[in-house]
This record gives structure tokens, sequence and C-alpha cells, in this order.
């Protein structure tokens, strides 16, 4: 799949949640969007990632 | 050898004077001299007391607390950009109360802006945007024309847009019209602290404006924010002056006091502009000679 616009390799399906948990992401200061889509806090742990995924997760960054 | 008791702020505070009656300008116009009330700054239906918005970096986050405080500042704007998992999160250094103001800088055109600005708010829970939307990175200019289509879509699905803007008095009418809570117009290109290079523009947007007008870019120095807020602005935004200030926390509480005063002395009503010949300011009669 990719991930912020590299190819990742997934092993197995997981979800939205898992893999932000797993690779060290903070949840709660990021937004994902998967496959063109945002999905909300509350869809992540049933929003499942396969290996066809396009997925954006992002985060505030100083700016003006 | 007499000693002269210096006046110190607390020594003033003693002794306030005692109510003054009315007395009429002694220049100028008539008008009595009254205290001026401020309205608060309204943006959408949310207020702030605060006329000077400020960006949230390019130096040390561990910066960012003092320098909103010394600021005075209410609200702080970021950028949107793909996450990373070493990288600090500058939300953790922003201060408990402060409005976060996301930008949609990187977007290219009208679609890329709502696609940020959503994701901002799926991150912030805020309903306020910040419109950027610009082709290249040599004067990073706004496109009006995407800047007003995105303005309309983002309204319509109830965002607190404010739009940058390149200082065209026709697209900041339409702008209004789109459903923009405000309007940001570049006082000169992004980050170079040229300063208010658009004024004659600026002033018949203020002139002509319904809705708040945010001089944005370019403001380089204290003086110039004072110098808007003079002119008619509503409010100051400053990101590369605080930021590449010597002293970050300082050059903000700098420009928290000329935006103050240039706002004061433009509710308080400049004196008019005379040409050509002097006016006197003491009595032409009695002279000594």
């Amino acid at each position: 799949m990719q991930v912020n616009g590299e190819h990742v390799t997934l092993e197995a399906p997981v979800s939205v949640a898992d893999y932000l948990e797993t690779h060290g992401y903070r949840a709660e200061r990021v937004a994902i969007e998967l496959n063109g889509e945002i999905v909300p806090r509350a869809a992540r742990a049933e929003a499942m990632l396969d290996d066809q995924a396009v997925l954006e997760i992002v985060q505030f960054v100083q700016g003006g | 050898m007499s000693t002269i008791t210096p006046v110190t702020e607390a020594s003033v505070d003693a002794t306030p004077l005692p109510p003054q009656p009315a007395v009429v300008n002694p220049v100028g116009t008539a008008a009595p001299i009254l205290p001026v009330e401020d309205k608060p700054l309204n943006l959408g239906g949310h207020e702030f007391h605060s006329r000077f918005i400020l960006g949230s970096g390019r130096y040390d986050l561990n910066l960012i607390k003092a320098t909103v405080e010394h600021a005075g500042t209410e609200i702080v704007t970021m950028a949107l950009r793909r996450a990373t998992t070493t990288e600090n999160s500058v939300l953790d250094y922003i201060p408990e109360g402060i409005t976060l103001l996301p930008n949609t800088s990187g977007a290219r055109n009208a679609e890329e802006a709502v696609r940020i600005a959503r994701l901002a708010r799926e991150v912030c829970h805020t309903d306020f945007v910040k419109v950027e939307i610009e082709h290249e990175t040599k004067y990073l200019l706004p496109d009006n024309a995407e800047t007003i289509r995105a303005t309309e879509m983002l309204a319509g699905e109830g965002f607190v847009v404010m739009p940058y803007m390149f200082p065209d008095p026709i697209a900041a009418r339409q702008l209004e019209e789109a459903g923009a809570a405000a309007v940001m117009p570049l006082g000169s290109l992004i980050g170079s602290n040229m300063g208010l290079r658009m004024r004659d523009f600026i002033e018949i947007i203020i002139a002509n404006a319904n809705v708040p007008v945010i001089i944005d870019a370019g403001i380089g120095r204290p003086s110039q924010a004072c110098d808007a807020m003079e002119m008619g602005a509503d409010a100051v935004m400053a990101y590369t002056a605080v930021a590449s200030a010597g002293n970050i926390p300082l050059m903000a509480e700098a420009f928290r006091h000329a935006i103050d005063a240039g706002r004061a002395a433009y509710l308080s009503g400049l004196g008019k502009v005379t040409e050509g010949h002097a006016v006197p300011s003491s009595p032409t009669t009695g002279y000594l000679h």
C-alpha cells in the first residue's frame, strides 16, 4: 500500500487505529485520509487497510 | 540642592486626575474629545480582543509560548503536512485558549484547499481556515480566482473562511459575496519584510469592506503594522518579521504595542494633512516685536 506517498508492504490487513499505534503515530494529533476519504476518529478502529490502500497521515506543523 | 522625584508608573497611578470637563478639539474639527470604546474583532461570530494574528514558527518550539504571551495574541496560524513519527507536535507548545487558524498552504487550486481544510478540521476541531492558494514558490502570490471558489465551497461547509488574497478590491468584494468571514490582503510578498507596498489598493478595500480586513503578508516592522492599523485595517498578521528577529518574544511585544497604538490612532481620528504650507501651533498674536 501507499503511506504518505511511500510504498509500504503490508503483511496482513490491519485497522487504521492499529496501524497508527504500531508505527508510533500520536492518534490524537493526526488526521487520516484513506483512498481519498477522511476517516473520522471514531471510525479508525473499523477502517481496514489492505495492500491497495492509499493512506495519508497528516499533522500540524509550524507555519504562517 | 533640590531633589527631583522621578515619575514612575506607580506615582502616576497614585494621583488620579479629577474628572475633566468635555473639551473641544483645538485643531481641525470641533468634535468633542470623548473616550472611545473599541469593539471586539468579529470573525464569523467569534469575538477577539487582540488584533494581532501570529504565525506559529520557524523558530524553536520552546519559544512559542513566550512569543504568544508577549504578543497578547488570541489566534495562531499553522500549516498541515504529512506526519512523521519523529517530529514534536506544534500543538503541544501552543498555550491553552488560543484559537488555531490552519492555513491551506501547499494547495494549488480550490479543490486542494478544501481537502486540506477538511483534514485540518479533523485534527483540531476548529472551523477556522486561512485559505492560501499558490502556484509557484518564487513570489508565492495568491490565486484570487481559485481562492474565491474555495471560499464559496468552504463557507458552504460551515467554515469560518479567512482568505489570503492579492489586494484587488473587486476580488475582495467577490470574496465577501462568497462568504468570507474576513479578507486578508497581502502588504507585499510573503516573508519579504517589505511592508505596505500595496497601500493604495488596501485603502480602497478597507473603505468598501463589510468584513474585517486583516493585512497578512510582508509586514516587516512594528511601524508598518502601526501604519496599517492607522489606515483602518482591523488586524495584522505577522510571521517572518517576528520569527526572524534577534529576540523573538520581544519583537512580538513590539508588534503588540504598535498594533494597539495604530488602532487607538485610527479610533481617535487622525488630524488632516495640509500640504504646501505650515499651520502654526503657537498663537500668531502677542509677538515681542
